[in-house]
C-alpha cells in the first residue's frame, strides 16, 4: 500500500566525496501530489541528496525508489525519463532565446526536418493555462522579470513530463508578491497530481506551503514531520541542532547626534534612468534604520551613491558633517563608511584571491599592512587570523581562497573586515541573504552590537522580518523616495507591505484597520 | 593542503600541452618518413649539445622571458595586449637609434640609456592602449593589433628616412652599447650570447615582487580578477589600468632592446613584426602568466627554435615540419582548455563535490573578462 503511495523513496542514501561523507544514511520518502520541503542549513546536504536525485550525481550506497520500483538514475536524462525535474536556483536558460525556444530547448518538435515552433507554443499556452503559469512563449528571457523567469523554468519541467518536481531555494530571488504567486503555481501542480520537493531554509514558507518537512543536518536525516503539527520554533531547533532565537535582543535605541544626512538626492541607474529621486534621510549614531522595499525601488543605487560607487545627479550627502557626495570611494571609506554590499560575490569580495588578501582589501595600503609599497605578508596573515578568530569565520587556513568559504562564513569575514575599521556609519545592504537561521542570528546580533557601540547603521533588506528585528526606525522606499518612516513596534506587516506597494501611510493604515478597502488601495 | 594539489594540476596542463606537442609531431615525422627519434635527438643536440649552441638558445630565450613577462602582466590586470610585438619592435628601434645617434658617450652612461630609451618607447606605445582603455572603454584588443601594424610602418619609415639615408637598414651601433661580453661569447665559442639573459632573469625576479609583495601588484591582482570589487575597496581603475599597460610595454621594449642591442647590433626594415611578440604570448600561456613558470616556458621555445634550425642539416627534416612540431605545441597550449576538461572530467568521477564547480566558473577567465568590460563601459558613463 504505502509502497504505491510513496512516489519517491530515497533510502539509506550515503553520498562520500573523499573523506567527506555529505550525505550519511539518509532516508525520504515523497507521497504523490504533496509538497514535500527538504530543510537545512547551508552545506547540510540537500543540494547533494537532489542532485543525486535528479541524476547529476551517483550515491556511493543506498537505493531510490520511484512509484515503488527500483530505478538507476544516472544521468539527468534517466531522471527526466522517470518523470523527475529539477528547477535550479540558478536558472539554466539562455537569455537571448525565447521563452519557447527555452523551453523546447533540448527536446525540440519537428516537423519534416524544421523546427516546429508553432505546434510547442501552442503547447505551452495549454500548459500555462493549466497551472496558471503566465508568461509570454514569444518575449526574451533577457527581457522578463525573475519571477517570469522562474515560472519558464517550471514550465521547461514540465513540458518534459515532469511529475516530481524539485525547486532549489525557489524563493531567493523573488519579491513578497512574486513569493504568493508561486505559492498559488504549487498548489495548482500539486492539485493535478504532481509532487514537489521544495529545497528551502526558511521556515515561513515551509509553514505556509508544505505538507511535510524532512530535516537535515550535517548531512543525516534527523526527522520527517508535518508540517501541520510543529512551530517554526521546533523546525528551527531540528535544523540547528540547538535552541535558536527569532527575536533579536535589543534594548531601546539611544539615538546620538547624526551621522548621516541624505538631502534631496538624485541618482540614475547605469542605464541614464533615474532610480533616486529627490530623497532625504538622516541616520543617528545608536540607530539601526531599516529601509525596507521591493527590489528596484531605488535601493541599490541610494547605497551606491552614498558609497561613491555611483554619480550623484544633485543633492547633497553628508557623513559627520562632511560633504560626501562624489567623492572617491576611498575617501569615503576614510571619512567613516563601512559598507556590507548587497552582492558579496561580485562586489565584496575578490573570490579567487585567499582569505588574507580578502580581510586586507580596505586597508591594504596602509601600515601595518603595508610600507612603502610593499605589502607586509606577515602581518596581513595575522589579521586575517585575528578577525576570524574574532568573527567566528570558520576556515581551513587564511591562504585557502575565499572562494571555498560557505555564504555564512563569506559575509562574516566581509562584517569583519567593515566592522573592524570602527566606520562611524555602518551600510549593510541585504546582509542575510541566501544565509542560514544560525548566520542570521549571529549577524543580526552583530549589527545590534555595532548600534550599541553609538554606531550609525543603515540596514536595506528586502526580508520584512529582518527589517521588523532589528531596525530601530524604518524607512520604506518606493519609486526612488522614502514612502514613510514608522516604527517596528507602531507597524505591522501588511502595513509595511501596502507602503511598499506604493499606498501612502493614511492609507495603509486604514485598510489594515478596515481590510476589504485593502484591494482597491493597491490598485491605486 | 588544496592549494598543493591545485598547484599540482596547474604544472599538469603545460607538461601535458607539451607533450603532446612533441607526440603530434613525432606521428608527423613518421608520416613523412623520417625517425622521430632521430629527428628530436638532432633537435635537442642543437639546442644543448654544445657550448655554442647552448649560447645561441639562451640569447634567443632572454627577449622571449621579457615578452613574455609583458603579456603576463597585462594578462593579471585583466587585458589581453596582444600588441607586445609592436611594443618590442619600438623598444628595439627606440635603443638602436639613440645608440647610433650618441655614439661618444662612454658605455656606462650609453648602455642603460639605450636601454632606458628601448624601455619607454614600448611603455608609451602601450601605454596608448591603456589610455584608450581607461578614459574611452576602447578594447585594448583591437587598438594593440591596430598598434602592431602602425608601429611597422612607423619602424620602416624612421629607418629608410630618418635615422639613415633610404638605407633598408642603420649602421651598426658602436661598441660602447653593445650588451654582448667578451666573456660570455668566448665561453660559448663565438655564439651571439649577451648580457639580456642576466637582465631577463632579473626582471622575471622583479615583476614576481612586483605582482605578489606590492600594493600596486595587488590592485593590479584585484582589479584582473574582479573589477567591481576593486572600486569598491577604493582602487583607481583607470590608474591601475595605465599602470600596468605602462609596465606591460616597458617590459615587451626591453626585450626589443636586448635584439637591436645584442642579437642584432641594428635596425632594419621587416616584412612584420617581430615573432618574438607572439612567441611571448605563448610563452607566457604555457607559463600560466607566472614568472617562475615563463623562464622554464622560454628556454623551451628557444631551446625549439635553435635546436629545430639543426634538423634539416642533421636528419635532413625539412624545416617546414619543424614549423608544424613547433606549431602543435602552440596548439596544444592554446588548447589547453581541452586538456584540462579531460583532467576535470577525470578529477570529478573520483573525488570533489559538485558545489566546488560554482566557485570555479565565478572565477574563471572568461567571466572576470566580459565583467572587465561591463564594469568599464558603466564606468564611462559616469
Amino acid at each position: 500500500m504505502s509502497q504505491i503511495e510513496n512516489v519517491i523513496e530515497m533510502r539509506g542514501i550515503t553520498k562520500q566525496f573523499g573523506n567527506f561523507k555529505a550525505n550519511d544514511n539518509i532516508n525520504l520518502s515523497v507521497k504523490k501530489g504533496e509538497i514535500h520541503a527538504l530543510l537545512g542549513e547551508n552545506g547540510a546536504g540537500k543540494s547533494t541528496l537532489m542532485n543525486i536525485l535528479s541524476g547529476l550525481l551517483e550515491p556511493t550506497s543506498g537505493d531510490i525508489l520511484v512509484n515503488g520500483e527500483k530505478a538507476t538514475i544516472d544521468s539527468p536524462n534517466a531522471a527526466n525519463l522517470l518523470g523527475i525535474g529539477m528547477v535550479h536556483q540558478h536558472f539554466m536558460l539562455v537569455d537571448d532565446f525565447t521563452v519557447t525556444e527555452n523551453i523546447i530547448l533540448g527536446s525540440e518538435k519537428t516537423k519534416s526536418g524544421f523546427l516546429d515552433q508553432k505546434s510547442a507554443r501552442k503547447e505551452i499556452k495549454e500548459l500555462s493555462d493549466r497551472y496558471g503559469l503566465i508568461v509570454d512563449p514569444s518575449a526574451r528571457v533577457e527581457d522578463i522579470t525573475v519571477g517570469m523567469q522562474q515560472r519558464a523554468e517550471i514550465l521547461k519541467v514540465i513540458y518534459r513530463g515532469a511529475e516530481i518536481l524539485i525547486l532549489d531555494e525557489p524563493t531567493a530571488v523573488l519579491t513578497p508578491q512574486e513569493i504568493d504567486e508561486l505559492i498559488k503555481i504549487m498548489r495548482s501542480l500539486t492539485k493535478e497530481g504532481k509532487s514537489i520537493i521544495i529545497i528551502t531554509h526558511k521556515l515561513d514558507e515551509i509553514k505556509r506551503v508544505a505538507d511535510r518537512c524532512t530535516v537535515i543536518r550535517r548531512g543525516k536525516s534527523i526527522d520527517t514531520v508535518n508540517v501541520k503539527e510543529t512551530s517554526q520554533q521546533e523546525l528551527a531547533n531540528m535544523m540547528v541542532g540547538r535552541s535558536v532565537s527569532f527575536k533579536v535582543d535589543k534594548v531601546p535605541s539611544e539615538p546620538k547626534e547624526t551621522i548621516l544626512s541624505v538631502d534631496n538626492i538624485t541618482v540614475k541607474d547605469s542605464r541614464g534612468i533615474e532610480k533616486v529621486k529627490g530623497l532625504s534621510l538622516e541616520v543617528h549614531a545608536g540607530e539601526v534604520l531599516g529601509i525596507a522595499g521591493i527590489d528596484g525601488n531605488g535601493q541599490s543605487e541610494l547605497i551606491q551613491a552614498i558609497s561613491g560607487m555611483t554619480k550623484v545627479e544633485s543633492g547633497k550627502i553628508t557623513l559627520q558633517g562632511k560633504e560626501i557626495q562624489n567623492n572617491v570611494p576611498r575617501k569615503i571609506t576614510e571619512s567613516g563608511l563601512g559598507h556590507i554590499p548587497e552582492d558579496r560575490h561580485r562586489v565584496g569580495l575578490v573570490l579567487p584571491m585567499s582569505v588574507e588578501e580578502n580581510m586586507a582589501l580596505q586597508t591594504y595600503y596602509k601600515e601595518p599592512l603595508s610600507k612603502n609599497g610593499f605589502l607586509n605578508q606577515g602581518k596581513m596573515r595575522s589579521y586575517a587570523e585575528k578577525l576570524a578568530e574574532e568573527f567566528d569565520v570558520r576556515l581551513q587556513s587564511v591562504s585557502e581562497p575565499i572562494a571555498s568559504l560557505s555564504g555564512g562564513n563569506q559575509q562574516k569575514a566581509i562584517i569583519a573586515r567593515e566592522v573592524d575599521r570602527n566606520p562611524s556609519l555602518l551600510i549593510a545592504a541585504q546582509p542575510t541573504r541566501g544565509l542560514d537561521v544560525g548566520a542570521i542570528e549571529y549577524i543580526h546580533s552583530r549589527l545590534i552590537e555595532q548600534r550599541d557601540n553609538d554606531r550609525a547603521v543603515l540596514l536595506v533588506s528586502f526580508e520584512l522580518d529582518e527589517v521588523m528585528n532589528v531596525s530601530d526606525r524604518i524607512a520604506v522606499m518606493y519609486e526612488g523616495k522614502i514612502a514613510a518612516i514608522v516604527k517596528p513596534e507602531e507597524t505591522s506587516e501588511e502595513e509595511l507591505g501596502l507602503l511598499m506597494a506604493g499606498s501612502s501611510l493614511e492609507k495603509a493604515r486604514a485598510s489594515v484597520e478596515n481590510p476589504t478597502a485593502e484591494e482597491e488601495t493597491i490598485h491605486e | 593542503m588544496n592549494d598543493k594539489r591545485q598547484t599540482l594540476n596547474n604544472l599538469l596542463v603545460p607538461i601535458l600541452s607539451v607533450l603532446m606537442g612533441f607526440l603530434i609531431g613525432a606521428i608527423i615525422m613518421l608520416v613523412f618518413n623520417f625517425n622521430p627519434i632521430e629527428g628530436y635527438s638532432a633537435m635537442f643536440k642543437g639546442a644543448f649539445g654544445t657550448p655554442f649552441y647552448i649560447g645561441e638558445t639562451l640569447r634567443q630565450t632572454a627577449p622571449l622571458i621579457m615578452t613574455a613577462l609583458g603579456f603576463a602582466l597585462a594578462n593579471i590586470a585583466g587585458f589581453f595586449n596582444i600588441g607586445v610585438a609592436g611594443q618590442a619592435l619600438l623598444g628595439w628601434t627606440g635603443s638602436v637609434w639613440f645608440a647610433i645617434s650618441f655614439p661618444s658617450l662612454p658605455s656606462p652612461i650609453l648602455l642603460p640609456l639605450s636601454i632606458l630609451a628601448g624601455v619607454l618607447a614600448g611603455a608609451l606605445w602601450a601605454g596608448i592602449a591603456g589610455f584608450l582603455r581607461a578614459f574611452f572603454g576602447v578594447s585594448e584588443v583591437i587598438v594593440t593589433i591596430m598598434l602592431n601594424h602602425t608601429s611597422l610602418y612607423t619602424v620602416n619609415y624612421l629607418i629608410r628616412n630618418v635615422m639613415t639615408d633610404s638605407n633598408d637598414s642603420t649602421p651598426r651601433i658602436p661598441e660602447a652599447a653593445s650588451l654582448r661580453m667578451e666573456w660570455l661569447t668566448d665561453l660559448t665559442n663565438n655564439s651571439t650570447l649577451h648580457a639580456g639573459i642576466f637582465i631577463s632573469l632579473i626582471m622575471a625576479f622583479l615583476v614576481w615582487v612586483l605582482i605578489k609583495k606590492t600594493t600596486t601588484g595587488y590592485e593590479i591582482r584585484a582589479v584582473g580578477l574582479n573589477p567591481m570589487a576593486s572600486k569598491y575597496a577604493g582602487m583607481s581603475t583607470k590608474r591601475t589600468i595605465i599602470v600596468s599597460m605602462l609596465l606591460s610595454g616597458a617590459l615587451a621594449g626591453l626585450g626589443g632592446a636586448m635584439e637591436g642591442l645584442g642579437n642584432f647590433q641594428n635596425v632594419f626594415v621587416q616584412g612584420a613584426v617581430p615573432t618574438l611578440g607572439f612567441d611571448g604570448l605563448a610563452v607566457a600561456l604555457l607559463g600560466l602568466s607566472n614568472p617562475i613558470g615563463i623562464i622554464f616556458a622560454a628556454l623551451l621555445f628557444g631551446a625549439l627554435k635553435i635546436g629545430g634550425s639543426s634538423m634539416p642539416l642533421a636528419v635532413g627534416v625539412p624545416s617546414e615540419v619543424v614549423d608544424i612540431v613547433i606549431a602543435f605545441i602552440i596548439f596544444f597550449v592554446g588548447a589547453n582548455y581541452v586538456i584540462r576538461f579531460f583532467l576535470e572530467r577525470n578529477k570529478k568521477k573520483t573525488a570533489g563535490p559538485i558545489e566546488k564547480h560554482d566557485s570555479d566558473k565565478a572565477s574563471g577567465t572568461p567571466e572576470s573578462l566580459s565583467g572587465t568590460e561591463k564594469a568599464d563601459k558603466k564606468e564611462d558613463k559616469e
